[in-house]
């Protein structure tokens, strides 16, 4: 017990510490990466709990599981586009018998400071039909985590919660409460809930239909739902989720009058909560942080007597993150004067560190392109991102994790030569080697570049989840022709070599892999600083 | 009392540093402290901004809205401009004189300073030359620190012992060169 700052990441992680966690799982992505970052520091010292990256969130997911399934309590961490590859054991597990208190922590990113969308996991958590909640704050990641545990394990589902980029990396001070020992060891005694053969998945879901009244029971009791009611003033009332609340509460100081509020962290919607706000007022204004998840279930298709304002409107704004500025705005409240400059200020993108490996192996890759009259280069998602930007103009795809080469597989086939691939050591083992297996199937014409830096060094330096030295043996294996997989270090001195090796596989007309060759900057400097990752 | 600030920067440059400088100090003063934090992509090199809220009751949000910010604290002069519109009409604009020089199209230094001293708000610190005076050009951050510490309402000897806890476990000397940093920064 007692008061330490920090992080909304940290916070969750420590919640789910004291809620007694036996395992951890995770794999890093921005806003998340901190969470996992957290448990395994703590791990370190503390023998008690198990905490490792895993090669991709599904796997994560489906490791956490399996301590569930042993009656332990598990936290499985991941951002939300992290959440899509994790999709199919998160919306199945919905449909198991939980045993072990099962929380996932999911961090969205609305404004998208660092991802390529902006989903709402909200939506997953309903679409699983699960509970899910979302705090505001530290203390509230710290105490909601512990309450997730306790809510899982009393009605047997994996419970979400939802954290945003603001909160994730925002730090306050958080006082804890007493360590929970953690569960036994205890494997379930209820095996068929854990299959899903057609049969059992039926009865399964039925279940879990059945006890959405319990969960809607609960939620409407719940203290994380507060509603407070001013019968005096009926223009309008405003219901709140996450971060909304921490804005409306600066801006309500000073609206004349109190309206009468609902604030929601705890979901299924409290229905009832919200039908006795619309008894009070004419109008319901609707801040909620991401899509229109509660709005919409507000206004639903038909016509209706109360008015409803948020993001459908246009009252608060439907894209980018919620602030001061915005939810002001949707309270009819004036914008406050600040400064002003005439100047013109220039953007300042982020940009590769300087001497990045990547920004040698994209000089040599544009240097053999000049070569032919047309070439595509897909890439995919971590600091070679920036690859899209001047001065490198190198990349013409980033879609997902592992895009870059299903995507070249299809435009080869499709008839487009020369076709090259550029993904990250760490990207490639979450998700680039189905594909590869895929091309290797079809003795694609196309080169995949992977760019071995031996780190996730977008989301701060995390250790690969295999180290650079097997990288090699593994392409093997897959297939690939031992003359056609080549080391390349991409270096200055070494540009002309590597401009005519790019060239070579460019022109070979089956599948061929460069690996590109030398450590992250920032990795070399935080080991020769004596770091521990 | 309540006291926003907007730190300005470039990733790399340590704008999270500043802040945790202040926002330690300001606790060991029994303040109430909300920090924003910028990690990931947007940390590489570009532009960055982390709010800093103070204040001796509680803070319900994260953000500091337009037109509310006590202080901007900028590391360097052109992104000192970058975040006017948050600025109070009687906020502080305190910023490093040294460029940070990394896009083709950087403003003319001067007209950046001539703008700095149009909004009447300007405090602008030669913190490279501070940092060389005491030793280390790493201190150029504690220079900052120092330079915005005179008009915070945080006492000096909080935030040195702030500055104290950071460097810890970098030894005496660059705690010593650091509060040297700080203090001349305070000018
Ligand atoms: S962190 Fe590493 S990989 Fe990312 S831009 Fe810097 S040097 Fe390159």
């Amino acid at each position: 017990m007692g008061e330490l700052v920090l992080l909304g990441d940290e916070a969750l992680a420590l919640g789910a510490i004291d809620a007694g966690i036996s395992s951890a799982y995770g794999y890093p992505g921005t806003p998340s990466s901190e969470i996992m970052e957290y448990v395994l520091k703590y791990s370190e010292t503390n023998d008690g709990i198990f905490a490792s990256w895993s090669s991709n969130e599904k796997t994560a997911y489906e490791e956490a599981l399996g301590a569930s399934f042993v009656g332990r309590r598990v936290l499985v961490t991941m951002k939300h586009v992290g959440l899509n590859v994790a999709a199919d054991p998160f919306m199945n597990s919905a449909l198991l018998d939980i045993k072990g208190g099962f929380v996932i922590a999911v961090a969205d990113d609305p404004g998208m400071h660092s991802s390529q969308g902006e989903q709402d996991s909200r939506y997953f958590a309903a679409f699983a039909r699960t509970m899910c909640f979302e705090p505001r704050n530290q203390q509230e990641c710290y105490e909601m985590t512990r309450e997730a545990f306790e809510v899982s394990e009393r009605f047997h589902i994996p419970v979400m919660i939802r954290l945003v980029t603001r909160l994730a990396h925002s730090r306050a001070v958080v006082n804890t409460a007493p360590v929970k020992p953690q569960n036994p060891m205890e494997k379930t005694d209820n095996t068929k809930g854990w299959m899903l053969l057609p049969a059992l998945a039926r009865k399964n879901w039925a279940s879990l239909l059945e006890r959405q009244s319990s969960f809607l029971e609960y939620t409407t009791a719940s203290e994380y739902n507060p509603l407070t009611i001013n019968s005096d003033f009926t223009e309008f009332g405003v219901i709140t989720s996450g971060l909304g609340k921490n804005y409306y509460d600066e801006a309500k100081q000073e609206l004349p009058e109190l309206p009468s509020h609902l604030h929601i962290s705890a979901y299924p919607v409290p229905v009832d909560k919200v039908r006795e706000l619309a008894e009070n007022v004419k109008k319901i204004i609707v801040i909620e942080e991401g899509c229109t998840f509660i709005e919409d279930y507000l206004r639903g298709y038909l016509p209706q007597a109360i008015e409803i304002s948020g993001k459908q409107d246009g009252e608060v704004p439907l894209t980018g993150e919620l602030n001061p500025d915005n939810i002001r705005k949707s309270l009819g409240l004036a914008a406050k004067d600040g400064h002003a400059t005439d100047m013109d200020i220039p953007g300042r993108p982020p940009q590769l560190c300087k001497g990045c490996p990547h920004a040698d192996t994209y000089a040599a890759l544009n240097e053999a392109r000049e070569a032919f009259d047309n070439s595509i280069v897909t890439s995919d998602i971590g600091c070679y991102s920036l690859g899209a930007l001047p001065p490198h103009n190198a990349i013409e795809t980033i879609i997902c994790m592992g895009a870059s080469i299903g995507t070249a597989k299809g435009a080869a086939e499709a008839g487009f030569k020369p076709v090259v691939s550029v993904i990250g050591d760490s990207t490639f083992l979450h998700s680039g080697i189905s594909p590869l297996i895929d091309a290797v199937s079809c003795n694609t014409p196309m080169t995949v570049v992977i760019l071995d830096n031996g780190t996730v060094a977008m989301t701060g330096g995390q250790t690969t989840i295999m180290p650079s030295s097997r990288l090699k043996t593994l392409i093997e294996g897959i297939g690939i022709e031992a003359g056609h997989i080549k080391t390349i270090i991409p270096l200055k001195k070494h540009h002309a070599e590597n401009v005519e090796i790019f060239k070579t596989e460019m022109n070979y007309q089956g599948i061929s892999v460069i690996i590109a060759l030398r450590e992250c900057l920032e990795t070399a400097k935080k080991k020769k600083s004596g770091g521990s990752k | 009392m309540k006291y926003d600030i907007i730190l300005a920067g470039v990733g790399g440059q340590g704008v999270l540093s500043v802040a945790a400088g202040i926002a330690t100090g300001a606790m060991l003063q029994g303040l109430q402290v909300r920090q924003s934090e910028v990690h990931g992509m947007a940390q590489r090199g570009g532009a960055v901004m982390s709010h800093l809220r103070i204040s001796d009751t509680e803070i319900p949000g994260d953000l500091v809205g337009e037109g509310s910010a006590d202080m901007i604290l900028s590391m360097e002069p052109l992104e000192a401009l970058r975040y006017l519109a948050y600025l109070k009409p009687d906020g502080k604009l305190v910023t490093a004189s040294d460029p940070f020089i990394n896009i083709p199209n950087y403003p003319d230094e001067e007209l950046i300073k001539s703008k700095v001293d149009a909004t009447g708000a300007g405090v602008v610190v030669d913190a490279k030359a501070i940092a060389k005076e005491s030793g280390n050009l790493r201190a150029a951050n504690m220079a900052m620190v120092g330079a915005a510490s005179t008009f915070l309402p945080v006492e000096q000897k909080n935030i040195e012992k702030a500055i104290e806890n950071m460097f810890a476990s970098k030894g005496d000397t660059i705690i010593e060169q650091n509060i040297k940093a700080f203090r001349a920064g305070r000018g």
